[in-house]
């Protein structure tokens, strides 16, 4: 099961939990990862790309945001405070690519770069296509540049939306609706 | 339709499906992925000023499109030079909505995104909360989890089947699948209380048990739907306009559809043997005798074959699932995630505590991140689930295999026909609440 992947190009760190291997790799140098990981490990399906958002990660509160502009409510119903803090992480966004071998058992691998807002993730279109979509969703839902893609356009939000409803700091409700009396 | 109810015998076909159906000559050579953006075919500059280009709005609102896909499609005469998908009418935030809620209540959202094949969504999400969880599943849960997973991909190729053949202006196959279809939503309800979203499966195991009366009536399904598939066979491969409307349609390269990320029934279609089920075991399947098919050709007509293999193999699973069904609890005794039994909270003072917290609350879920994938009725389903140590997931996604399935839209319209794009995007099985969740 425990394959290291120390030699891949940009490598940072390592770690298996629950049977998931998370080999995270420096941002500048993804494009060039995907292509050793696809042609030098067979690694050629690309499962899944999603982003998530740390900010507010291990403050105080629980998981899920309420939204208003002073942070987290403990006092809400449903608000509790966490037993133990969860382990800080490097920066606000983490990228995570879910890679699958056309082979025996399986194999799987989660490669991960971390970004703060705004800074450009290099795109892996070329390396395998199917990231095109995968791509262009989470630049819309949750704001990730992706530098090289080739149609970064939103995807599932109109064309004209602001913000970028999957981040922690987009509040949840009261979103404009037409031909209201708030509008 | 120019099916004859009078044909006597309907050809017998053995379980054995594994067999590949051609080794005829590749597809075609190299690869059909427009470039630079694989999922968009443009019209070339020197066509395009010929002026003779129509662009047409195919969509939103078509009764073609299995829901709200919209494809503008360019066209010269009948010639398809041009097309591009447009989705997200149909999306609601399901990811933003489970990140507010705590797990026990967010197991409700997963199933209404794939909204043919609930339960396997289902599974899906309450799969990644238990490998978080760390948490041990009863062996009758996980036959029941099995059995309904493919039932749910019976229901799904059935409805499948029926708007597919309907669009190509069959329209008893329509009427023929749905009758099928009641059967399995009876079951459904039988467990669940209601026939679709039934919410059957907890973190744990499931929320009830096994009903009396399920394995009798379930029975009477397994019993005749190889038959009924093979009477569905017998209504499409002999029709000429269906045979000529689907083969050699939509073609798709296997090297080009591991390259676009297509699973399930579109990579079985293009000469692909893969299949989770098998190659990652999970549930019982590993102790199941079942075939995978597998077709070369890489056509409408290939997937549509697959689809009915597939029904067939799925009806054997559940007989297997009925036949090997063990004994015991249906879900684990773990008090700070169960629910505990009802008949103890009026004596266990215990009991009422947890099921206070468990229902206020919710349980907690360690710290960690986890992407749990099976193969649902379009293929790799699979979840991704971020969590903080507190009762509510901190990020939740799903990787929807249809969604994936249409951006092979392009590579599969090159060169096509305006009347081919209906079959095209029919084979490809979106399922819109899934595409844009």
């Amino acid at each position: 099961m425990a394959r290291s992947y120390g030699h891949v190009p940009g490598f940072v760190s390592e770690r298996t939990r629950h049977d998931e291997t998370t080999v995270v790799v420096e941002r500048e140098r993804l494009a060039e990862v995907a292509r050793f990981l696809r042609d030098e490990e067979g690694f050629e399906f690309l499962s899944d790309v999603v982003a998530a958002d740390y900010l507010g990660w291990g403050g105080s509160g629980v998981a899920g945001y309420w939204g208003d502009a002073s942070g987290r409510d403990l006092n809400r119903p449903g608000s509790w405070g966490l037993a133990e803090l969860p382990e800080p992480k490097p920066k606000r966004f983490s990228v995570s690519y879910h890679l699958l071998a056309l082979a025996k058992g399986a194999p799987r691998l989660r490669l991960q770069v971390w970004c703060d807002d705004g800074e450009p993730v290099p795109s892996v279109v070329a390396v395998w296509p199917t990231a095109d979509w995968h791509e262009r969703e989470q630049f819309d839902l949750m704001g990730i540049p992706f530098e090289g893609h080739p149609n970064l356009v939103r995807i599932l939000t109109p064309e004209d939306w602001e913000g970028h409803p999957l981040r922690k700091d987009y509040p949840i409700g009261g979103e404009p609706v037409r031909f209201s009396e708030a509008e | 339709m120019t099916a004859s109810p009078t044909t006597p015998a309907f050809p017998a076909r053995g379980a054995a499906q594994a067999q590949r159906a051609s080794t005829g000559p590749p597809i075609y050579e190299g690869t059909r992925i427009p470039s630079p953006i694989p999922t968009i075919l443009q019209v070339p500059d020197e066509l395009r000023a010929t002026d003779d280009i129509l662009t047409v709005n195919f969509g939103p609102n078509h009764p073609s499109t299995h829901g709200v896909l919209r494809l503008v499609v360019d066209l010269d005469g009948e010639r398809v030079v041009g097309v591009r998908a447009v989705i997200g009418y149909l999306h609601t935030g399901f990811e933003k909505s489970m990140e507010q809620k705590s797990y026990w209540k967010a197991i409700t959202y997963p199933e209404r995104i794939d909204y043919l094949s609930f339960q396997q969504n289902e599974l899906v999400f309450v799969l990644a909360i238990e490998k978080l969880l760390g948490l041990e599943t009863p062996p009758k849960a996980i036959w029941m989890r099995t059995l309904l997973a493919e039932l749910a991909r019976i229901h799904s190729h059935l409805v499948w089947l029926g708007t597919a053949g309907l669009e190509l202006g069959a329209i008893s196959m329509f009427w023929y699948c749905f009758r099928e279809r009641d059967l399995i939503l009876d079951l459904f309800e039988l467990v669940g209380g209601v026939r679709m979203h039934t919410r059957y499966f907890q973190a744990g195991g499931l929320a009830e048990d096994v009903p009396t009366g399920f394995a009798e009536q379930c029975r009477k399904l397994v019993d005749v739907m190889s038959k009924r598939v093979d009477e569905y066979e017998a209504l499409f491969d002999r029709n000429q306009i269906f045979l000529e409307r689907t083969k050699g349609i939509g073609l798709l390269s296997a090297r080009d559809a591991i390259a676009l990320g297509q699973s399930g029934p579109m990579l079985r279609a293009s000469g692909v043997d893969w299949d989770l089920r098998k190659a990652q075991p999970y549930l019982a399947y590993p102790q199941l005798d079942f075939d995978v098919p597998v077709y070369d050709e890489g056509d409408v007509y290939a997937r549509y074959k697959v689809h009915m293999d597939e029904m067939r193999q799925s009806a054997r699973i559940v007989r297997q699932c009925l036949d090997g069904m063990p004994e015991g609890p249906w879900i684990a005794d773990d008090r700070k995630v169960v629910l505990p039994p009802r008949a103890e909270l009026h004596t266990s003072m215990e009991s009422l505590i947890h099921h206070f917290k468990l229902v206020t609350e919710g349980y907690r879920v360690p710290e960690g991140e986890v992407y749990v994938t099976i193969e649902s009725s379009r293929g790799e389903m699979g979840c991704y689930l971020v969590s903080d140590g507190g009762p509510k997931p901190w990020r939740v996604h799903f990787r929807a295999p249809s969604f994936v399935a249409l951006e092979a839209t392009a590579a599969c319209l090159t060169d096509a026909l305006i009347a081919d794009m209906i079959a095209v995007a029919a084979s490809l099985d979106p399922v819109m609440g899934e595409v844009d969740r």
